[in-house]
């Protein structure tokens, strides 16, 4: 066992740490949960991938630097380190371009991942429907095969940014016939503008438009659109869901910046007695964070699968996410309740953890069933 | 987590894995874990809890005899050391078997007998388990005085060797015995490294607590499936899945903690280790317990052997309020 780097990734650390510190924008950007700031984080984008530091660990390519594994988490490390914008891409980078390398053709790849890794095109992810959240192999939205591609209707949910978003993906109904909810689904991508499209922003709960709801009206999709084989999208979408919940979706990168901010909020304020404990188990838990990430990427990199460990993760991250920003309000007193505060807004966004990628207590029966091996029970 | 398995292999294969356990070391962990069930650890926690040593002292030996000890003890002294990841792969396994004894305090010991001199007359059989020694700081109480044969303290002027103890007091976990040693005796050494027996000390419990934690956490998961209510084992019940699932996360994010903190050894990362550890195991106890009814409340059951200890080892060698303080205080 050994928590050094290699002198070839302390280089390319070096190499990240010093672009970002060259083209971060000194100022935060408005936040991307708003039009002008949506704006903003995708000419971020553009910038990033002009540096080649948009999707470090893809293929040449398609607009990467087949960097790795362990690189790639180094420099999430820097990029948080930096204070760099949130990325307004993550949907699509996170679980549309997985998928596409696993079950995509070479002509969607070459479509559809250049323009992702631009910020040119960013993805919406249609997953959630009103009456299917947890349920989500219940879901009604439906395709319709026609002549050349497919017609989507029904009604989507909860997508995060698709109010500013260009193309979504998702799952859709296909076969209303087959014997179990989760076959017959069809995973396709489609255009946010196109025909039969509404798209209603929903304000979260600070009246930000980070969701929307999308209704579709004979929207047609063309085959070249359809992921995989149709009727099959149920286990191609799983195959991906596990990353939202684990690794690329929340890197550690992004805890150790959060927890070193808060260290210095507290320092700040004279290092209460009071918010001691939360402070260093905000240090201690981004620590731990950080070091089960490496470990499970030397797994990885080892041959090994890794599969329902990502709720682990998920239920982890998404409670010390709260945890942290909790402590942070509390430390500002009166100013944490200010809506344009930073820690304020980080704190909007940690409260969501819980409920979305899969909610805490559907991961917590993924564990207790597949890592611990108790019974399945009602749901 | 998942690393996401859909994205394209780099173009360069990436090195060998290298922030988990290797091979060997894996292996050291199984084959003192076979020997720990061959043991019958129980009977010997319940012997030594009633002050029989005979039982616990030859498990002692094959402790010893499987390099444990010596993992502390430098190779000049017939160890094998220092390798702290090691010792706290060893220690993992003890506090999953509840082994009794002053093995931390052994360990603590170990790394305070640096001065030649003293390190050439302990040592050799600390390392061989011929010895079992006690470390206590001044006014504090040492664990298993009345079973160690060497009685240290860490004084205010230095290092000595105490010449006996005081009447023993029962701990909240009766399988660990507390004394005060006398003061006085023999100076061993007027400077000796007192932080870096603590940070022994502490990494080890560390360890030590995390096994207990995983024990505990197998044994309910095994007893929930088991136990049928209302017509259905009560693993099933969703309350029940999820304090398991809390207890398997807590436990899972300690584990990377404790090794991690093997490897580099600092202050902070010792003292994090110890209270995710310690709170990650007690949490697992405090679930264990409800999740056994009543069976978990009685002695004669084993689980208690666990859940005794896991309290005990919280406040051992560093609360958390201490641990913590020190994680800030390095930072500062
Ligand atoms: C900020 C945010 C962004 C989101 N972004 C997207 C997106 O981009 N795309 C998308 O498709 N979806 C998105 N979602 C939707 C998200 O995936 C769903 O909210 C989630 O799956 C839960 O579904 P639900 O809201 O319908 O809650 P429900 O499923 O109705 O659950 C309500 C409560 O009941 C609990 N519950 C339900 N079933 C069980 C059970 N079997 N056992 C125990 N408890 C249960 C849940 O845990 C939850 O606490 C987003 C949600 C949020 C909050």
């Amino acid at each position: 066992m050994d928590l050094t780097h290699s002198p070839a990734d302390e280089a390319f650390r070096a190499e990240a740490r010093e672009w970002l510190h060259a083209h971060v924008p000194p100022e935060p950007l408005p936040s991307l949960e708003t039009a002008e700031g949506f704006a903003a984080h995708r000419a971020w984008e553009a910038e990033l991938a002009s540096g080649g530091w948009s999707v470090v660990n893809w293929p040449r390519r398609y607009g990467g630097r087949e960097c790795g594994l362990v690189r790639w988490l180094l420099f999430e490390e820097e990029y948080y380190a930096a204070g760099a914008p949130g990325r307004v891409g993550q949907n699509g980078v996170s679980l549309l371009a997985p998928t596409l390398f696993e079950h995509g053709t070479e002509e969607q790849r070459a479509r559809v991942l250049p323009a992702m890794a631009r910020g040119e095109t960013v993805w919406a992810q249609a997953w959630s429907e009103p009456e299917a959240g947890s349920d989500l192999a219940s879901l009604r939205a439906r395709a319709v095969r026609v002549p050349g591609g497919w017609r989507l209707g029904g009604q989507k949910a909860w997508s995060s940014r698709a109010a500013f978003a260009d193309r979504a993906f998702g799952l859709f109904r296909s076969d209303p016939g087959a014997p179990k909810p989760h076959q017959g689904l069809t995973y396709v991508m489609f255009d946010l503008r196109a025909e039969g499209v509404t798209v209603r922003p929903i304000g979260r709960l600070d009246g930000k438009p980070a969701f929307a709801e999308l209704f579709l009206d004979e929207v047609f999709v063309p085959d070249e659109d359809v992921i995989g084989e149709p009727g099959q999208g149920w286990r191609i979408a799983m195959a991906t869901a596990a990353d939202e919940r684990g690794l690329t979706l929340r890197s550690p990168g992004r805890f150790l910046a959060a927890a070193e901010r808060l260290h210095a909020l507290w320092r700040a304020q004279g290092s209460p007695q009071g918010a001691r404990a939360q402070v260093a188990d905000a240090l201690i838990g981004a620590r731990a964070y950080q070091l089960a990430t490496y470990a499970t990427a030397s797994r990885f990199l080892g041959g090994e699968r890794v599969g329902a460990e990502a709720s682990l993760n998920k239920v982890f991250w998404s409670e010390y996410d709260i945890a942290l920003h909790e402590t942070a309000l509390d430390l500002l007193g009166e100013e944490g309740e200010f809506a344009d505060a930073e820690w304020s807004q980080r704190y909007v966004f940690a409260l969501a953890g819980p409920i979305y990628a899969g909610t805490n207590e559907i991961q917590r029966d993924i564990i207790a069933e597949h890592l611990l091996g108790l019974p399945r029970g009602r749901r | 987590m998942t690393v996401s398995p859909h994205t394209p292999a780099p173009a360069a294969p990436e090195p060998a894995p290298r922030f988990l356990l290797d091979a060997e070391q894996r292996a050291f962990a199984g084959s003192l874990g076979a020997m720990l069930t061959a043991a019958g650890a129980p009977a010997v926690i319940r012997d030594w809890s009633r002050g029989e040593r005979a039982s616990g002292r030859a498990l002692w030996s094959r402790i010893a005899a499987a390099g444990v000890f010596a993992l502390a003890v430098p190779e000049a002294y017939d160890g094998l050391g220092p390798r702290p990841v090691e010792l706290a792969v060893a220690f993992v396994e003890l506090g999953r078997y509840a082994v009794p004894g002053p093995l931390v305090e052994t360990v603590a010991a170990a790394a305070a007998l640096s001065a030649p001199g003293p390190a050439g007359r302990f040592l050799p059989g600390l390392a061989s388990g011929e010895s079992m020694a006690t470390l206590a700081r001044e006014g504090g109480y040492a664990l298993d005085g009345d079973a160690a044969t060497a009685r240290l303290v860490l004084a205010a002027d230095g290092l000595r060797l105490a010449p006996g103890h005081g009447p023993v007091r029962a701990s909240l976990d009766p399988a660990r015995r507390l004394t005060r040693l006398l003061p006085g005796g023999e100076l061993l050494d007027p400077d000796p490294p007192a932080g870096r027996a603590l940070l022994w000390a502490r990494l080890a419990t560390a360890a030590q607590a995390l096994g207990v934690g995983l024990a505990l956490l197998d044994r309910t998961v095994g007893y929930v499936r088991r136990r049928v209510q209302f017509g259905v084992p009560i693993g099933s019940f969703q309350t029940v899945k999820h304090r398991l699932a809390d207890a398997k996360i807590a436990l899972e994010f300690a584990r990377p903690l404790v090794l991690g903190a093997a490897v580099t050894m600092a202050p902070a990362d010792v003292a994090a280790a110890k209270v995710s550890a310690c709170e990650a195991a007690y949490a697992t106890a405090r679930t264990a317990l409800q999740l056994h009814g009543a069976i978990g409340y009685t002695a004669e059951y084993d689980l208690s052997l666990w859940l005794t200890k896991a309290r005990a080892l919280r406040t051992a060698w560093g609360d958390p309020d201490a641990c913590r303080a020190q994680v800030l205080r390095d930072r500062a």
